[in-house]
């Protein structure tokens, strides 16, 4: 009678998701600079090295990243209560990029764990005052929140623009503010399974989180520790976040694409969902990241500017289009 | 009677205006000469053309704030935050795009201005009458003009990457705006443009108190909205193009302009409101100018601060608002 | 049996309940009753721990509500607040299983499903059991979170004015809902009702309440009468028997 109906169609989706992502994953090991042709490595040592060493990290770094992302963007969705919100769009990725800012100022020889804390230290204190704010505002007026959250981001980058302005940072903050694949090489991008982690733990508590996405009202009503769960979701987003940004640097909208395109088809019971929203965004980075290696070759665009705009025109889509699928 | 009370009222404006007129005189003045060292003549003409740039911003920017959020007929509404400099910044870009792909490369800066400002406004006319008529939720209409913006940066980027991978483009240059670099080529002609759009507006005053109303009254009280409407964003495109042309995107000086104007005049009259707008508009930039100068020591970051500033009022008077 | 003991509720300077004492006893259906802003939901969130209690003591089973884990409350008893304003994209059958919540941890058994099951075809939701809920009507979500109440199978269930969106059909078929778990399992109702017929016809005790306090508590039949319920609600009107049923005429 219920989820059981879906049974045979829904692995038939699967498969192709699975498919999808496969095909990607192989095409970015093999898009590149250095020609590489499917099978040279088994008789070129030098080509194994270069896919052991740079093309394998960098394709695990985006399925990681994307993945991460798009769970985060699914978290902060939960906690705002709203499906227009993001981690890049709401302050958190900026005030991460903030707390980077003041790490490399207080101690300029910090390993990228020591950023990563630091980051995830003040992206936690930016996303709680947004939440809490947004809390306050009325929930008849759903664009509300996003509009908020998005010149609430601006508002803090141009905190942070100001401040490594004066410190002469500017270069830093644009390499933490624009993602980028292309300087990810074995032993630089492992803080990224953490991230990993991270999403495997939303997903185990995905029954809750969902719960969380009821209201505070009907949630405490079925005996879920709220206030326990807001922060434990705080936690898992502004880690999610501060990661990639010290790692990778800030990567726009996945969070926002892929949960709520996956919600359209599937719905938001996030135990069946997650996955799909998981795979979404690592299939949508490794995508834009294959085409910023390709759209100006041999030269890079960074995968940040691709998803600047795709991001941005899929946003758009979601805002204007959304009246015609009910 | 009714006369009486509005003609004090009048004067008790304009007394305010003339107050305002002084400090920003006063504020110039003191822009001009605080601190001055070395060459007197080359730094005076520095001065002078910062100052005069600081002037037609500000003046562009207040003018053209004041007529877009009336003919929206709302207060938060601006043309940046909806996304307008952006799309100026980035018709700029496409243009150079365009044209390096033919091979011309080096073209009048004027030609080029007006190219801009031909794409900007028919991008922006096919882009907001639809959306000023079909009365859009104004949450859904600000959200929709942020990302606009967005996308807009986000393509002016990705231009820039593919005209020249090797510039990593500061973010400074493209997200804010910098009274530091001005073109004087640029100068006179952004003057005219200003001139000629603020003089048109000027003109429409009475109209502008009527739209003010909202779209049903005046439309009501017989103007034909459409042509009017049309008309008045083209001039608010001129305005936005000047401005940005000269310094580049200021996305919340409109309206923290504005909204402090408001505080200071307390009245929707255009007649008084637009030149208190402008006059104030001069005062924050030419203020600040000389205040980060000298007191701060923060010469070139005037444009970030008032980002700061004009953000947190933002975000005030969205709040505000939409707890109410 | 709930057992509230000195409760009073202060929210931003003004005074919503004052020193409410009540013994709801176990079984039977209990209409709150009482003119806006009585503090009849104000109650209903305190009982069912949605607002931290500032004085005074509230215990259901013995088990005092601000003190005991939420999970094991939810265990014995489910509240539905008026209006909970859910929008997640989730189906029918997935929100009525969210009911089953405290009961389990982790994956649903055969008996939850059976028990979901049960609630879709007892709330008429059984065609609608795979739609999502932001594409139904006000009164078939309504329904949706009834049933979702429902499925929680506690011995308390609190309800706060849950005929708000529902036809006629489907008001009076949770009405009559309420009625027989009460009968046939011995479970313990608390609603708040908006029209006293529906309290005069189906409920055993009406406790009414008039500005933040207990004006009056009793059987049916003591409270549905004329002097009392002008006492509660500030005009006199008629109460007559119909067809063996109380019946307020407060129309004319």
């Amino acid at each position: 009678m219920t989820a059981g109906s879906l049974g045979s169609q829904g692995f038939a989706y699967q498969a192709i998701g699975a498919a999808t992502l496969l095909a990607l994953f192989v095409a970015s090991l093999f898009v590149g600079v250095s020609e590489l042709a499917i099978g040279s490595f088994a008789s070129d040592p030098e080509a194994l090295r270069l896919i052991m060493i740079s093309r394998l990290p960098r394709t695990v770094a985006t399925l990681l990243a994307g993945s991460a992302l798009a769970i985060a963007g699914l978290v902060m969705q939960t906690l705002a209560r709203n499906r227009f919100v993001e981690p890049s769009t709401a302050g958190t990725a900026q005030s991460a990029a903030l707390g980077i800012l003041v790490v490399t100022l207080v101690w300029p020889d910090a390993s990228l764990g020591c950023k990563a804390a630091g980051a995830a230290v003040t992206a936690l204190a930016g996303t709680s005052v947004f939440l809490m704010l947004a809390h306050r505002l009325p929930p008849t007026q759903p664009f509300l929140v996003p509009l908020f959250g998005l010149v609430y981001g601006g508002v803090i980058g141009a905190a942070a623009i100001f401040a490594a302005w004066h410190l002469d940072l500017l270069q830093y903050l644009e390499v933490w503010m624009t993602g980028e694949f292309s300087g990810i090489l074995r032993g630089r991008y492992e803080l990224l399974w953490v991230a990993g982690a991270l999403v495997v733990l939303a997903w185990w508590t995905a029954d809750r989180l969902t719960m969380l996405s009821l209201g505070r009202d009907v949630s405490i009503g079925l005996g879920l520790n709220y206030a326990g769960m807001l922060r434990l979701g705080l936690v898992i987003v502004s880690a999610i976040t501060a990661l990639t940004v010290v790692v990778v640097g800030t990567i726009p909208f996945v969070g926002l694409v892929a949960p709520n395109i996956v919600s359209r088809f599937a719905g938001e019971n996030l135990r069946h969902t997650s996955p799909w929203v998981a795979g979404g965004g690592a299939a949508l980075v490794l995508a834009c990241d294959i085409i910023g290696r390709l759209i100006r070759f041999p030269y890079e665009v960074p995968v940040g500017t691709i998803l600047g705009v795709v991001g941005a025109v899929l946003f758009l889509f979601l805002l204007l289009g959304r009246n015609s699928n009910d | 009677m009714t006369e009486v009370v509005m003609q004090r009222g009048l004067v008790r404006h304009e007394g305010r205006l003339a107050m305002m007129a002084a400090v920003a005189v006063l504020v110039g003045v003191a822009f001009m000469t605080i601190g001055l060292r070395g060459d007197l003549a080359f730094v005076l003409e520095l001065r002078a053309v910062r100052l005069a740039a600081m002037v037609l911003v500000g003046v562009a920017v207040a003018v053209s704030t004041v007529v877009f959020q009336t003919v929206c007929a709302n207060r938060i509404i601006t043309p940046s935050i909806m996304g307008l400099d952006a799309l100026y910044v980035f018709c700029q870009t496409a243009l150079v795009f365009a044209l390096s792909g033919f091979g011309f490369a080096g073209i009048d800066p004027r030609l080029h201005f007006l190219g801009n400002f031909t794409a900007m406004t028919s991008l922006a006319l096919a882009l907001f009458l639809p959306m000023l008529r079909r009365r859009f939720d104004l949450t859904l209409m600000l959200l929709t003009g942020v990302v606009l913006g967005v996308l807009f940066r986000s393509l002016t980027t990705l231009l820039a990457r593919l005209l020249d991978p090797n510039d990593f483009a500061v973010l400074q240059g493209t997200v804010f705006a910098s009274f530091n670099a001005v073109e004087p080529d640029l100068l006179l002609f952004a003057g005219v443009i200003t001139v000629a759009g603020v003089a048109i507006a000027w003109r429409a005053r009475h109209v502008l108190d009527v739209l003010a109303l909202g779209t049903d009254t005046a439309i009501g009280l017989g103007v034909a909205w459409r042509g009017t409407a049309a008309g008045l964003l083209v001039v608010v495109a001129a305005l936005v193009s000047a401005s940005t042309a000269l310094v580049g995107p200021m996305a919340f000086l409109g309206l923290l302009v504005v909204s402090l104007t408001e505080r200071i005049v307390g009245t929707n009259r255009h007649a008084i409101l637009l030149p208190a707008a402008a006059l104030t508009a001069i005062i924050v930039l030419v203020g600040g100018q000389t205040v980060l100068q000298h007191a701060l020591g923060g010469e070139g970051s005037l444009g970030i601060v008032v980002e700061f500033v004009g953000g947190i009022v933002f975000l005030a008077i969205l709040f505000a608002g939409g707890r109410r | 049996m709930i057992e509230i003991a000195g409760v009073s509720l202060a929210l931003g300077g003004s005074r919503i309940l004052d020193n409410v004492s009540l013994t709801v006893p176990k079984g039977g259906v209990t209409a709150l009753v009482g003119p806006n802003g009585a503090g009849k939901s104000s109650l209903l969130s305190l009982i069912a721990r949605l607002r931290p209690l500032q004085s005074g003591r509230i215990t259901v089973d013995g088990l005092p509500v601000d003190t005991t884990p939420s999970r094991q409350l939810a265990r014995i008893m489910a509240i539905l607040r008026q209006d909970p304003g859910v929008a997640s994209r989730l189906r029918v059958a997935e929100l009525v299983g969210f009911g089953r919540f405290p009961h389990i941890r982790g994956r649903l058994t055969a008996k939850d499903r059976e028990i979901i099951a049960a609630s879709l075809e007892q709330f008429d939701l059984s065609d609608l059991a795979l739609r999502f809920i932001d594409t139904l009507s006000g009164g078939q979500r309504q329904r949706a979170l009834v049933a979702m109440t429902f499925c929680q199978g506690t011995d308390y269930i609190l309800l706060d004015e849950p005929l708000n969106n529902l036809d006629m059909f489907h008001a009076r078929n949770l009405m009559r809902t309420l009625r027989r778990i009460a009968d046939e399992h011995g479970k313990t109702v608390l609603i708040v009702l908006h029209d006293i017929n529906h309290a005069a016809s189906y409920a055993d005790r009406i406790v009414a309440m008039k500005d933040g306090t207990v004006i009056a508590s009793g059987e049916t039949g003591d409270i549905i009468r004329p002097d009392i319920l002008e006492s509660i609600f500030g005009f006199s009107m008629r109460v007559e028997n119909i067809a063996g049923r109380l019946t307020v005429l407060h129309h004319a």
